[in-house]
């Protein structure tokens, strides 16, 4: 199994740890609810060193990402990150990463752990193939270490040991400074719908940041975060996770991704996307919540009236709401919030109803927050 | 850490246990050891009173927020009472997994299974093995 440099540090912290992806990760460091729920009153530190990055540079880079990325990044400026979906001819979703523009034709890719080498070996095939000789892709994974600093405390945590202000460094924006003297990439995002930080720095001086960090919060109640509590704040506002609520034979506009897909633009993926949105999306993936006791899982099946229709693709107990919330794949005209299900737990059929997403928004968003980034 | 395991009743290789009551009926649940794996439970699916059931077999479903887990009998038998509390409280489980969060009441079919099962040297034997 691959270890991250903070492997250590988890074991000495008394982390159960995991197999993620062929990652020895930390699932939990006492329990998830806990854990979840200091991200969300006070802060959470993440080890998420198993992401990967890519970069991508030199002359046409602006270009060869226009063909492969199906959001228009035109328009972007340095120091902004965009979301975006790597789509296949079909239209499927290979992955959906986040897009750092570092300097002029010096793009950096952030993608998932489990979809890295792929993505990869396609971009490398696209500049191949359709001849963007002057484009260099490298993969910088193994160079770069990440972490996550996510919650209500964390730019008061990160600020004692970044000389830059952190309070003016918008929402999906980011700057290149120094932490501890070191230097990183410090952006204004994550996966828990909380205010927070990544964090990127050499990968072999990552653990100083984190130590330090741990140190530094102490007097606001930071806390190490498990990747269990990584995955119920995610869900709860609604943010989806790649190879369980999407793959390939996803496309963006049954996930609501629409919104960061351009049609106006040539990339690849376009004409298979314009034909499904001519013919109409047949499926949706929705949120739910039950209100009956019981918790709908991933691969779960959803019913209505007694017919078989859909199917679970993310489920857990929210430890905010406390009741249980997930996502599910279901006929476009089921799609709509009120809408009455069935899910199949075990032998027996629970009720849910379809609920405009997030489950969970914070009550005081960050001045600059804008869902539309 | 651990809490000590009673003498007082009996486990399974499955981490339940069981306590004879001495009338033809037994109260089970889960070990310490089970529940600190599970760490929070956030539900528990209770049998329905008059589940017949055979030894080892799934009797109730403990959840925590990241796993779905059987309950196995740890004799064969027919439920005869829930503990109701877990609905609204199944942490109990882990607060008090030799008290107060038990989990069914059976009567039971074949007394002579207990014997099968581990003592509490037995079990604390199993579980450190388990864990090599």
């Amino acid at each position: 199994m691959n270890k991250t440099p903070l492997y250590n540090s988890h074991v000495a912290l008394g982390a159960r740890i995991i197999d993620f992806g062929g990652w020895a990760m930390p699932v939990q460091y006492t329990n998830v609810i806990e854990e979840h729920l200091t991200t969300r009153s006070a802060a959470g530190l993440f080890d998420i060193c198993h992401m990967g990055e890519i970069d991508v540079k030199g002359k046409g880079s602006f270009d060869f990402l226009q063909h492969v990325l199906s959001r228009n990044i035109d328009g972007q400026k340095i120091g902004q990150m965009k979301l975006s979906v790597l789509a296949n001819e079909e239209g499927g979703i290979m992955d959906d990463l986040t897009v750092y523009l570092l300097d002029e034709n010096h793009y950096r890719l952030v993608t998932n752990a489990s979809t890295k080498d792929k993505d990869y070996a396609w971009l490398l095939k696209v500049k191949d193939q359709k001849g963007f000789t002057q484009v260099e892709i490298t993969d910088e994974t193994d160079n770069i270490g990440k972490l996550d600093l996510q919650g209500p405390q964390s730019e008061d945590i990160l600020q004692q040991i970044v000389p830059a202000y952190l309070h003016s460094l918008k929402y999906y924006h980011f700057i290149q400074t120094k932490v501890l003297n070191i230097p990183a990439i410090v952006s204004r995002s994550g996966y828990t719908g909380e205010d927070g930080f990544e964090i990127y720095a050499p990968h072999d001086r990552i653990s100083e940041i984190w130590d330090r960090l741990l140190q530094a919060g102490v007097d606001y109640g930071l806390k190490p975060i498990g990747l269990g509590a990584r995955d119920t704040l995610r869900l709860e506002s609604g943010m989806m996770l790649y190879g369980n609520d999407m793959d390939e034979t996803t496309t963006p506009y049954e996930v609501v991704y629409g919104w960061i897909v351009n049609l106006e633009k040539d990339f690849i993926g376009r004409d298979a996307l314009n034909k499904h949105l001519s013919e109409g999306v047949k499926r949706k993936l929705v949120g739910f919540t039950m209100w009956e006791r019981g918790i709908a899982r991933h691969g779960y099946k959803v019913f209505k009236d007694g017919t078989e229709v859909g199917i679970v693709t993310s489920g857990t107990h929210s430890p905010t709401l406390e009741k249980a919330i997930g996502l599910a794949f279901v006929p476009a005209g089921l799609s709509k919030p009120g809408t009455i299900l069935d899910i199949q737990i075990r032998n027996h059929l629970v009720s849910a109803q379809v609920v405009p997403m997030p489950f969970y928004k914070k009550e005081k968003q960050y001045a600059f927050f804008n869902i539309f980034i | 850490m651990s809490k000590v395991n009673p003498t007082d009743r009996r486990y399974t290789r499955e981490h339940e246990w069981v306590i004879d009551n001495g009338d033809g009926s037994v109260v089970i649940g889960i070990t310490d050891h089970a529940q600190e794996l599970l760490t929070d439970i956030v539900f528990v699916e209770l049998p329905e009173i008059g589940k017949q059931v055979k030894q080892l077999e799934a009797v109730a479903v403990v959840e925590s927020v990241k796993s779905v887990s059987d309950v196995y009998s740890p004799v064969t038998g027919e439920v005869i009472e829930a503990n109701q509390k877990l609905e609204q409280n199944p942490e109990l489980i882990n607060q008090d997994p030799y008290g107060k969060g038990w989990i069914a009441k059976l009567r039971m079919e074949q007394p002579e299974e207990l014997q099968a099962l581990l003592d509490a040297t037995g079990y604390e034997v199993f579980i450190a093995a388990e864990q090599h």
